[in-house]
């Protein structure tokens, strides 16, 4: 299978601060990748790259075939930040036949994004009336709407209780076997033994790239936090 | 550009609004509100409060609908909106124009219900016709409207935006004729109430006031405001950026 997304070479500067140091990674089409690292690692930072909202500093990233930030990307990339997205002020779905309307799409479309995400009972509800895990799930919504080939989420599970978790992420799984890459961020090391594959951050470096069961092979451990763990050390024993 | 999404935004600003009664009540009675004020500060007054009514009608809508844009966009920003609308299809002008055109109407309803007030209420008289009020009042309300969208970028915070009304409204306000007849102003003063749009938005309902004909001179003040308001919005464009730091 071919990449989804090549980066190579990327660093990117925040503030007077260097946060990504050349980081060159391919990331597999139609499957889920999961960012996994500590906060402060860069994860959001490198989505924004790939996304083409970040100025980058040095390096090239090519998105299902075009530069990234690229115009005929606009319809191919769907974006989910961190901090819920939407219009406080509308109602659920106000805001995803919004996003329809903004890719083409009616209101057909836009109803059956709210059911994925199980927001169908609370549409007509303000967005600024829902809870944390509400807000991202309609959010998320806004995204998935358009069908894009390339779905960037950021933390799209923090504040969803754990039968919300495994019903999005059974989603996540079933956009993957319809052919849309996925790449997932996640802070919780219990989530990525649910990626097909990861990229471990740490300190704007990528330290590890791989399938859960080669990276876990690979630390001679089954705990993929262990396994994390350990990567980290023999990263650090090789920069000392 | 692509008419479908400037639409859907322009209804999606609307319906925003829609939502936030509170502030639908303030756009719509507070002007009528004002006048009447005026109307009693000018008891006695005789023509005076024809005149200051008058230019009052043109001066609300730029106003409130610059503080009321700059403090949406500065949302759009803040909240996150702004850079995911940016990875869509929409393009910069179908933002800013939805922007101009959701305001605009705004715009209409809120100086229909003032210019109703002042002449059948309070007896405000004019030579030319009240469309002529109505249709200034609206251009104005673009001005701001384009104003608002160009300054936001240069605020962070609320209180930021907040501060761009006495720096870029209250200045066209002491100048635009207001509180002292243009002619009679020092020559420098008056160079720069010459490159201020509200002085001819002001001129222009001037002109209405004395002229029963709409006149070529209440035209050309017309244009240079439309004028105005296209050169903020294309300004404003240049401000939104795909790529942050």
């Amino acid at each position: 299978m071919g990449s989804a997304i090549e980066v190579s070479g990327l660093v990117v500067d925040r503030g007077r601060r260097e946060v990504l140091h050349g980081i060159t990674c391919a990331i597999p089409a139609g499957q889920v990748t999961g960012l996994l690292g500590p906060s402060g690692s860069g994860k959001t930072t490198l989505i924004r790259a790939i996304v083409g909202v970040q100025i980058v500093k040095a390096g090239t990233i090519t998105v299902l075939g075009s530069p990234a930030g690229s115009a005929q990307l606009r319809r191919r990339v769907g974006y989910v930040t961190q901090a819920p997205s939407v219009y406080a002020d509308l109602s659920v779905r106000e805001n995803v036949r919004y996003f329809a309307t903004l890719y083409g799409l009616g209101a057909a479309d836009a109803d059956k994004a709210i059911s994925d995400v199980g927001l169908a009972a609370a549409k007509h509800q303000l967005v600024g009336d829902l809870s944390g895990g509400q807000r991202s799930r309609a959010s998320l919504a806004c995204a998935m709407i358009g069908r894009p080939g390339l779905l960037m989420l950021d933390e799209p599970t923090v504040g969803q209780d754990p039968v919300l978790r495994a019903d999005l992420w059974a989603q996540f799984h079933e956009l993957a076997e319809q052919g849309t890459t996925l790449v997932v961020s996640s802070h919780v090391m219990d989530e990525a033994r649910r990626c097909d594959r990861l990229l471990l951050m740490r300190e704007g470096r990528l330290i590890g790239d791989d399938s859960p069961a080669a990276i876990r092979r690979a630390a001679g451990t089954d705990d993929l936090e262990e396994a994390f763990l350990r990567l980290i050390k023999e990263h650090e024993g090789v920069a000392a | 550009m692509s008419l479908r999404i400037t639409l859907a935004t322009t209804a999606r600003i609307l319906r925003q609004l829609r939502h936030d009664r509170r502030t639908v009540a303030l756009l719509v009675a507070v002007p009528s509100l004002l006048l009447t004020l005026l109307y009693f500060m000018f008891h006695n007054a005789g023509p005076t409060f024809d005149r200051i009514a008058l230019i009052m009608l043109g001066v609300f809508p730029f106003v409130i609908m610059f503080l009321v844009t700059s403090i949406a966009m500065l949302r759009e920003r803040t909240t996150g909106t702004l850079e995911r609308l940016l990875t869509t299809p929409l393009a910069k002008l179908d933002l800013l124009f939805g922007y101009g055109l959701a305001f605009g109407l705004a715009a209409a309803v809120q100086a229909a219900v003032a210019v109703g007030a002042a002449y059948w209420l309070l007896g405000l008289e004019t030579a030319g016709g009240v469309g002529l009020v109505v249709l200034i009042a609206v251009v104005n309300a673009v001005l701001g409207v384009a104003l608002g969208l160009f300054c936001s970028a240069f605020a962070r915070t609320e209180f930021q935006a907040v501060q761009f009304l006495p720096v870029v409204v209250v200045p066209q306000l002491l100048l635009c004729g207001l509180f002292v007849p243009r002619g009679q102003m020092i020559g420098w003063l008056q160079a720069a109430s010459d490159v201020l749009p509200l002085s001819y938005a002001v001129d222009a309902l001037m002109q209405v006031g004395v002229s029963a004909d709409p006149t070529g001179t209440m035209w050309t003040d017309l244009a240079v405001v439309t004028g105005a308001a296209v050169v903020a919005l294309v300004l404003a464009a240049a401000t939104l950026r795909r790529r942050t730091p």
